[in-house]
């Protein structure tokens, strides 16, 4: 885990701070003469040798040291932190509905394999992943903004936080995103179903309520826990969109905002963010996996 | 050494036949699975106008996708347009006719606008058919190349082991544990927007999970008993990968590559919707959402219908995936 961090920031300095001209372009802007670029990257010590300046690099982020964003004219930690709460709002209101609704619904699906309920929100959650955020957030504010009136069309947040601006946003991530883990839900729910100490259960004459409650769930849950985990990491791509249409002002909206502008250091904050974000996720479901499943155990 | 390479080259040629014969009859399995024949449908209907794109618009049924006629036609407008600009609003069938017939045929656009134009006065339905030309070819173009590099890459991580696998899974991993679309907006920004590029940053960000599918069933493959015969033959490593192991994997691979069809498609619509796609006269689905969103209040049919085609198609392609799948099981 460790190890892919370092990877990662050494391809993000190779792809970025090695034309030390570029840096010095992006910075200073296009106007600027050869001569300030000069004495501007010897100020900042860009003409020492590449370890050097990696290393001290590593050294400054590890630190919280991102540089000043070009684009805002404040250190990029300053507009970071805000936009990454921003942001872990959003993700947690959506994952505090996705959760409840898709493991409900695919351990309704999965209990019975094949009945009509299965049929039906196998093909309603494959109908709903296939249609893409920017193509459901027109659509769902057609109807619930433009037609029905109902809610704010943009969730800027101007005058402070608003819930109500809040709706559409996580609406549009539920959406598209239920399907996925319902599916894996209803795998896991299927499979658990066909196992022997189920069919002990049923024969037994037990309820079937309780052999659903007490046998079935608790083994059926484990697989859909990964998934959820690593959701986080998706959402992370998710919200790009859906704070960009929304005017949102998050993490993914920033993060598109810097690659755009060519904001050199904000780029590198947020990527190394997302990357963190994204290893540890992976990191915890791996260890919770192993913790809710004595069986498996890494060696 | 002339006869062993030749024996099995004469052996494969009066086979080729019957493998075509094979693959149809594996698609007229489809049938069994009403889920499938709805995904095939859509998909079909798409493939179909993007291939008759240029032959509706040679026969006059639809409007160039690149012309700007009326500005904020709504759907199913009826407009007779010379050189640009709307001069009568009149009943098609009343004027169209001698326009297209008479002496200055072909110098007229004459029809209806049946999904509306956009913001600045290009035909909707036009821009549609001709983005799903768009659409159908990179798609499909960056999957196979994501698959190009993907699959070599598994075949070795997973049939060689040891350091080759290590090297490789690392590689993998580190590219997987980017989210996808952070991976996609810093590729595309460092290389810049265009079509090839687009390719690139696709191939780049799922391969890994190719590999990553690959692998797992070579290293379920690898200890086959016909893997076993191939080496014993002494047959080349190439061979062992692509003849005796490949093929025996291509079920999983299939339902994957529908899939992830389907995900590139929504890949390269969300590269457009964010201004990072193909350059803007290019009709592209993502780009018309984004263009025309601003003016969704009051012209709602504009985003609309873009967002209908998009989710249509990668629909199509789920349900493609979801009935091979079923009937993949089923055997």
């Amino acid at each position: 885990m460790i190890l892919t961090m370092i990877v990662v920031s050494v391809l993000l300095f190779l792809a970025l701070e090695v034309n030390i001209e570029s840096v010095a372009i992006k910075v200073l802007g296009p106007y600027s003469t050869q001569e300030q670029r000069d004495i501007w990257l010897q100020a900042h010590g860009y003409f020492d040798p590449l370890v050097v300046r990696y290393v001290r690099w590593l050294a400054d982020f590890a630190a919280g040291e991102f540089g000043e964003s070009i684009r805002f004219r404040t250190p990029v930690a300053e507009v970071l932190g805000p936009r990454l709460i921003n942001t872990g709002i959003l993700a947690a209101a959506t994952m505090a509905l996705v959760i409840p609704i898709s493991l409900t619904l695919g351990v309704l699906a999965g209990m019975r394999e094949g009945s009509k309920l299965d049929r039906g929100i196998s093909v309603s959650s494959i109908i709903t992943t296939s249609v893409p955020e920017f193509a459901s957030a027109p659509l769902l504010s057609a109807v619930f903004v433009f037609w029905l009136g109902l809610l704010p069309g943009t969730s800027g947040m101007t005058d402070g936080f608003s819930i109500l601006q809040l709706v559409m946003p996580v609406m549009v991530l539920v959406l598209y995103d239920f399907g996925y883990v319902t599916r894996m839900t209803r795998a896991s729910m299927a499979e658990v179903m066909t196992t022997q100490y189920i069919r002990t259960a049923v024969l037994k004459g037990l309820p079937y309520r309780q052999v659903i409650l007490r046998h079935a769930l608790r083994n059926a849950l484990i697989a859909p826990f990964t998934v959820i985990m690593l959701q986080i990491n998706w959402l992370l791509s998710g919200v790009i969109v859906v704070e960009y249409f929304f005017a949102y002002k998050g993490f993914g909206a920033l993060l598109l905002e810097a690659s755009l502008n060519q904001d050199i250091f904000l780029i590198e904050a947020c990527a190394m963010v997302a990357v963190f974000v994204a290893v540890t996720t992976q990191a915890l479901a791996d260890i919770g996996y192993t913790y809710l499943n004595p069986r498996i155990r890494f060696s | 050494m002339a006869s062993t390479t030749d024996a099995p080259a004469a052996s494969r040629t009066p086979k080729a036949q019957p493998r075509v014969l094979r693959f149809l009859s594996a698609l007229g399995l489809i049938r069994e699975s009403p889920v499938g024949v709805i995904g095939l449908c859509l998909v079909g209907f798409w493939v179909i106008m993007a291939l008759t794109a240029d032959l509706q618009l040679a026969a006059g049924l639809i409007f160039p996708p690149t012309a700007t006629l009326m500005p904020l036609a709504f759907p199913g407008a009826e407009y007779i347009v010379p050189a640009g600009r709307m001069v009568l609003n009149q009943p098609v069938a009343d004027v169209c006719q001698p326009i297209l017939e008479g002496a200055k045929a072909g110098q007229f656009y004459c029809g209806t606008f049946w999904l509306g134009t956009d913001h600045i006065g290009r035909d909707i339905l036009s821009r549609l058919i001709f983005g799903s030309q768009t659409v159908l070819i990179y798609a499909p173009l960056a999957t196979l190349c994501a698959y190009l590099v993907g699959v070599p890459m598994g075949l070795a991580a997973g049939y060689k082991g040891g350091w080759v696998d290590d090297v490789l899974s690392f590689i993998a991993n580190v590219i997987l544990s980017f989210p996808v679309l952070v991976l996609y907006v810093l590729v595309i920004t460092l290389i810049g927007a265009s079509g090839t590029n687009i390719l690139l940053a696709v191939t780049f960000a799922s391969a890994p999970g190719i590999m990553r599918i690959v692998r797992g069933l070579a290293l379920d493959l690898r200890n086959r008993e016909y893997v076993l015969a191939a080496q014993t033959r002494g047959e080349p490593t190439w061979r062992i990968l692509f003849i005796e192991i490949l093929p025996n994997a291509r079920g999983p691979l299939i339902v994957d590559s529908m899939l992830r069809l389907g995900y590139t498609i929504i890949t390269i619509g969300v590269l457009g919707f964010l201004g990072l796609g193909l350059p803007p006269p290019n009709p592209d689905w993502g780009g018309m959402i984004n263009e025309t969103r601003q003016l969704m209040m009051a012209f709602p049919h504009m985003a609309i219908f873009p967002c209908i085609a998009i989710s249509s198609l990668v629909l199509g392609f789920n349900l493609l995936a979801d009935g091979l799948r079923e009937i993949s099981l089923r055997d």
